[in-house]
């Protein structure tokens, strides 16, 4: 069975539509032909039976008083009527009213448990054959007579039959055409259904390898779905290879300076001869050095961001632990262990859905670009305002120049990474962080004495409890 | 030697079944037909004189040089008496029965006593003339008039049941106590006959009453009755046996024969294939025979098929339209006429007409 159920996931969508058509009719025949052949009997049954019910009457009717005897003439015309069955025996019996046979077979009874039946039908035999009988009474209250004379008409069951399986016939050739045309119909609805598959199909194998343009959407509702899920991975796959390709052009360019400086420093060192100059170029080689890795580090955490942004999954992130994360990794007292930084968080959560880590690295750069730049003391913080929630950097400084600041606003609109500073490259990692989780990266200036680096999001809806 | 004592053995158990009848119930004649040293023998009881169909048997066994035929001539009450009886009890009798009490055939299917036989042959008779595939019409014979042709002058000869009823209205009517008919009490066709008649028109009444008023006188017997025509004991005769009294006149030109243009019963002797027929595929194929090209014309011949309903050909000029046949179909309207009150009603009213018979 399990066999069978693995064969049918993998067979062709043709075969599962002639596969249900073909259980539909056969079902479907059977359920017809039972029921239009308890209809076909039924109808022969009540047309028949009427024909059983006229003749007793009309039998019934001519028997008259004679001497104080019934007697009959029996109606031809009944026996005219019996033979619209041509092919049916015909039995009858009437019986007086002390129970004795006035004429007729003899062999035929009423059934036992309806002896005194005056009146209706009932099912017996005929010389061994099924037999259907009709009975009926007529009263006498005569001066030399007074009793029931009961009339009994019966026939064998030939033309009901006849009659049940015509109709049954007729109802299966209805059935058959019926099954005919579903098949024709289903044939070409497969096929048009499958057509934009195909088509699709064609579309994909004739692409060109490097081509991530989204598929034509002029698909039907039922398509649309596969090809927007698509357009979606291709799209984000084309997001990605961007990435790339920016990351490397841009870490290619970035790291080329300070090498191509550490090495003229390098070389510097070895031409020189005085003892002092050497430790002071020693000197600037570890600061290089250390920028590198600093420029190093941010590269990295900007692939992850960038990475994290499209893949990893969002989560229900309180932005108040990521503040404390950050604040209780304590990088900034070994960077700068003569800046204050403080904390400004409330009381409530302030939850978003995105990712942990990512929000870590856009706050991190973001805390070290101010302490770069900014003055003493730094805030960190998350708040709440409204539908909004915020995580932030302040700095007690003025910020950045007006110019500078559009500028940066303006590459950031273009949203594309280019060849930046260290600290246009945090301000790229935050802004990217943003994005990715529908948010933006919000620059600026209060009252001139300080200068706020914040990233807003639409707050996440409260937990359904 | 079985044979002949099985078959004394029937006729004392018929008589027995009879009683007193009053008529001649047994068997009235025994012909053998083809080799005696036959290996199959086929029992054929028929109501027709031996003299009548047996040329139509003689061309069956011609053809057929394994086969005897053992002909019984019976009476037609007779007939239906012992077959009813045989079927009954489950004893094997003949393997046909061809009988012109066609009610009585008719009552021997309805009680499941014949056996069911179809071939193409059969398929093509008319619905008339089958009932239920057990029963065939294989003869087609006219009731008709016959007169004496000396005696009866050419104005009064009654071409209808109109012209009877006119010739026997006068209080002075020379064909007073000069009808004869069958006696439908005795004869199981003249019964048929006489019943045939009252479906058919309303004519019979008065028929019957202007019969029993002329004193008309009710016999046995087609060939008594054809007989005393053409002696002159009687004038005319009414609803006589159509082969008959064609069979007679080519011998006896003394009758005349009318077929009554009003209407003209048309008998067809049944023939049936009892249940317990011990060669039912022989008798099947007589039956084929009977209804082939070869069987029709030997009918033909024995005028059992009549040739005076062929339109074109006729008696002595005359034609008869076909609307005025009236085929006595083969269908179980028929039982009526068996039906034992009924009858009884019907011949009381008989008697009332012809009293003293």
């Amino acid at each position: 069975m399990s066999e069978f159920v693995r064969r049918l996931a993998t067979s062709s969508l043709t075969a599962r539509v002639a596969l249900g058509i073909a259980l539909l009719l056969i079902i479907g025949g059977v359920f017809v032909s039972i029921a239009a052949f308890a209809y076909g009997r039924e109808a022969a049954r009540s047309a028949y039976d009427r024909l059983l019910l006229g003749a007793a009457n009309d039998i019934a009717s001519a028997v008259t008083v004679l001497d104080g005897r019934p007697t009959i003439e029996l109606p031809v015309s009944a026996f005219e009527l019996l033979a619209l069955a041509p092919d049916d025996r015909i039995g009858y019996r009437i019986i007086g009213p002390e129970g004795a046979t006035l004429t007729g077979y003899d062999e035929i009874s009423l059934p036992d448990s309806r002896q005194s039946l005056s009146e209706g039908f009932f099912d017996g035999t005929f010389f061994d054959e099924p037999a259907r009988y009709a009975v009926v009474s007529r009263r006498f209250a005569e001066r030399t007579l007074n009793g029931t004379v009961r009339v009994i008409v019966g026939q064998t069951l030939n033309a009901r039959e006849d009659m049940a399986y015509d109709i049954t016939r007729k109802a299966l050739y209805v059935l058959a055409a019926t099954g005919l045309a579903m098949a024709l119909l289903a044939a070409v609805v497969v096929r048009s259904v499958l057509r934009p598959l195909e088509n699709i199909a064609g579309g994909l194998s004739a692409r060109d390898p490097h081509d991530l343009t989204p598929l034509d959407t002029e698909v039907p509702k039922e398509t649309e779905v596969m090809i927007s899920a698509l357009n979606g991975f291709m799209a984000r796959l084309d997001r990605q290879m961007n990435s790339m390709r920016h990351l490397i052009s841009d870490t290619a360019h970035q790291l080329r300076t300070p090498v191509a400086a550490l090495r003229a420093q390098a070389d510097l060192f070895s031409d020189e001869m005085d003892i002092s100059r050497k430790e002071r170029i020693v000197e600037r080689i570890q600061t290089r050095s250390a920028s590198l890795g600093r420029l190093l580090d941010q590269m990295l955490s900007q692939a992850l961001v960038i990475h994290r942004g499209d893949s990893a999954r969002r989560e229900r992130v309180d932005l108040r632990d990521i503040v404390l994360d950050v604040f209780e990794e304590g990088d900034h007292a070994v960077l700068k262990p003569e800046m204050e930084v403080l904390i400004d968080i409330g009381e409530s959560p302030v939850e978003v859905m995105a990712d942990v880590p990512s929000l870590t690295e856009a706050l991190k750069n973001l805390l070290s670009n101010a302490l770069k730049y900014g003055r003493s003391p730094v805030r960190i913080g998350a708040s709440l305002d409204g539908e909004k929630v915020a995580i932030w950097v302040e700095d007690s400084g003025p910020g950045p120049e007006d110019e500078v600041l559009t500028a940066l606003g303006a590459r950031f609109n273009q949203a594309k990474l280019s060849r930046q500073s260290s600290a246009g490259l945090g301000l790229a990692i935050a802004h990217s962080v943003a994005v990715s989780f529908g948010g933006r990266l919000l620059l600026e200036k209060k009252d001139g004495k300080r200068f706020r680096a914040a990233l807003v999001f639409a707050a996440a809806l409260e937990k359904k409890t | 030697m079985t044979g002949s004592s099985n078959f004394l053995r029937v006729l004392l158990a018929c008589l027995l079944a009879l009683g007193v009848a009053g008529q001649s119930s047994a068997q009235e004649m025994i012909k053998m037909y083809g080799p005696e040293n036959a290996n199959q023998t086929l029992i054929l009881r028929s109501t027709t004189d031996i003299s009548v169909f047996g040329p139509v048997v003689d061309d069956f066994v011609r053809t057929r040089p394994g086969v005897n035929l053992r002909y019984e001539q019976w009476g037609s009450n007779g007939l239906y008496q012992l077959t009813r009886k045989e079927c009954r009890e489950g004893q094997p009798g003949a393997d046909i029965v061809i009988s012109s009490g066609v009610h009585q055939m008719v009552q021997l299917v309805n009680d499941a006593c014949a056996r069911s036989y179809q071939s193409r042959l059969t398929e093509r008779l008319p619905q008339a003339l089958k009932w239920r595939d057990e029963l065939f019409g294989i003869t087609r014979e006219p009731a008709v008039i016959v007169y004496n042709r000396d005696l009866v002058p050419a104005v009064d000869i009654p071409k209808t049941r109109f012209d009877l009823l006119d010739l026997l209205r006068p209080a002075d009517t020379p064909y007073a106590g000069k009808v004869a008919t069958y006696d439908i009490e005795q004869s199981g066709l003249g019964y048929l006959f006489a019943f045939a008649d009252a479906q058919e028109a309303s004519t019979f009444g008065a028929l019957q009453e202007s019969l029993g008023r002329s004193q008309a006188i009710a016999t046995c017997c087609s060939a008594d009755i054809i007989q005393g025509v053409a002696e002159g004991q009687y004038l005319i005769a009414y609803n006589v046996l159509g082969s008959y009294a064609q069979g007679f006149q080519q011998r006896d030109d003394r009758i005349g024969i009318v077929l009554p243009s009003d209407y003209t019963l048309v008998l067809s002797r049944a023939l049936l294939i009892p249940k317990q027929a011990e060669n039912p595929g022989l008798a099947a194929e007589f039956l084929d025979f009977l209804l082939s090209p070869g069987g029709t014309l030997a009918l033909r011949t024995a005028l059992l098929i009549s040739p005076m309903l062929d339109s074109e050909e006729g008696n002595e000029g005359e034609v008869l339209n076909s609307t005025a046949r009236r085929p006595i179909g083969l269908s179980p309207a028929l039982m009526v006429a068996l039906d034992a009150l009924t009858r009884e009603t019907f011949l009381r009213r008989w008697r009332t007409t012809f009293p003293g018979q």
